[in-house]
């Protein structure tokens, strides 16, 4: 297994006092903690700090680490042959380090403190972001996830084991959606239950809707004389194109709402789709264009900005 | 363990009880009710001085187990930090509504 430093990921000299140790985990808990915290790869940093302070927290389990000496971060070791008869068990259990990672060397510790009442101990729960396509919240899908689980041994040490856990997610989930996976965490030992799995679903950008709850938006760009003159266009859907009328004398920024076009929602019925009407001119005009819109500018007497004089006025 | 399993949406359409959020969030019922009548977790419904919650409200019970164990706070910090949460997600909800209004050319 590789070695964690877990010093230095709080931070503090191996001398520090269980006090400096508490306050350097603070410090570091209120900038990573993925609840409050919005920084890039927060979460896995929270919980390099959080491992480092479980252990160093624990005078008991702080010794135990201590006892593995000091190493460079990341190093390929074993714990000396005596470790686990002085620090890890009670002396007649047959260990093995294959297979276990660093993070769960000490459970063991923790272990016999968190036994149930029914003297089992409880599998852990594990929350996953999941992020998925529009196309998929639309039609729904079926995800395949590969996990890899800190599952008790019989000695009640935790290994990690990989899972695959397939989940159907029915049609009309949004963004921020939350699912629980009942008893597809980590399985609990002697009794306890399994834990819950969690996934916390994310919608990927898409290249033409954006998405808020079940309703999404379009931007549909138009040319002037569209915009101007009215006229039918296709649209396209998540089920389809469909045709859709743009009333004469249509703005930039008219949203045009194409009923039950969004995403379905699972306890019925389906949000909008709105199209935003952008009006787009050519970055560069023909000699006929621009003689057009020259002999236009000079017949209209249409003026945009009238609100400006008047508010001046 | 290869099949398609149980999926459950934590949503406003799922109720919990009590007992259930106590078994899944970590939280004792002592707290959840501390925190219930401080208003950090809302109420679906209180019949026969039984409380049932939302599924909605499995999430914001789980933040507040994480923010008690690894924050180190007491049951009214957590309430605190949880609203304070709310409302910050509440206007990131509220960006990100207008932000999908606003064209993107």
């Amino acid at each position: 297994m590789k070695y964690t430093d877990y010093y230095a990921a709080l931070g503090v000299e191996r001398g520090a006092s269980a006090d400096e140790i508490k306050k350097a985990y603070r410090r570091l808990a209120q900038k990573y903690h993925p609840d409050v915290s919005k920084e890039p790869g927060a979460e896995s940093k929270f919980k390099e700090v959080a491992e480092a302070y479980q252990t160093l927290k624990d005078p008991e389990k702080r010794a135990a680490y201590d006892a593995l000496g000091s190493r460079p971060q990341g190093e390929e070791f074993r714990p000396p042959p005596d470790w686990t008869r002085q620090h890890g068990g009670n002396g007649s259990e047959q260990f093995s380090f294959d297979d276990i990672d660093f993070a769960d060397l000490f459970s063991r510790f923790g272990a016999r403190g968190t036994q149930g009442a029914r003297g089992g101990m409880p599998g852990q729960d594990f929350e996953v972001p999941v992020e998925i396509s529009i196309e998929d919240a639309f039609r729904g899908t079926t995800l395949s996830l590969s996990l890899s689980m800190p599952e008790y041994d019989a000695n009640g040490q935790l290994r990690r084991v990989p899972h695959t856990v397939k989940a159907r997610i029915a049609a009309g989930a949004v963004d921020g959606q939350r699912l629980r996976l009942p008893g597809k965490g980590g399985k609990g030992f002697r009794g306890g239950r399994d834990g819950d799995l969690y996934l916390d679903i994310s919608l990927k950008p898409h290249r033409l809707y954006r998405a808020t709850g079940h309703d999404l938006y379009l931007d549909l760009p138009l040319s002037p004389s569209e915009a101007a003159l009215g006229t039918s266009l296709e649209i396209p859907t998540l089920a389809g194109a469909v045709s859709l009328k743009i009333p004469a004398g249509t703005s930039s920024g008219r949203k045009l709402r194409l009923s039950g076009r969004g995403l379905p929602n699972p306890r019925g019925g389906a949000g909008d789709l709105f199209a935003v009407a952008q009006i787009v001119v050519p970055s560069a005009l023909s000699d006929r264009e621009r003689e057009s819109y020259q002999r236009l500018a000079a017949d209209s007497n249409f003026e945009p900005r009238r609100h400006f004089r008047e508010e001046g006025a | 363990m290869n099949h398609e399993t149980e999926v459950l949406w934590l949503d406003e359409h799922r109720a919990v009880s009590l007992h259930e959020l106590v078994e899944i969030s970590g939280l004792g019922e002592a707290e959840l009710l501390e925190l219930v009548h401080t208003g950090a977790l809302p109420v679906r419904d209180s019949v026969g001085g039984g409380y049932s919650f939302s599924a909605r409200v499995v999430t914001v019970a789980r933040t507040a187990c994480r923010l008690r164990d690894d924050f180190e706070l007491d049951t009214h910090g957590v309430g605190v930090a949880l609203k304070l949460l709310e409302r910050v997600r509440d206007l990131e909800q509220e960006i990100a509504r207008l932000r999908a209004q606003t064209p993107g050319i």
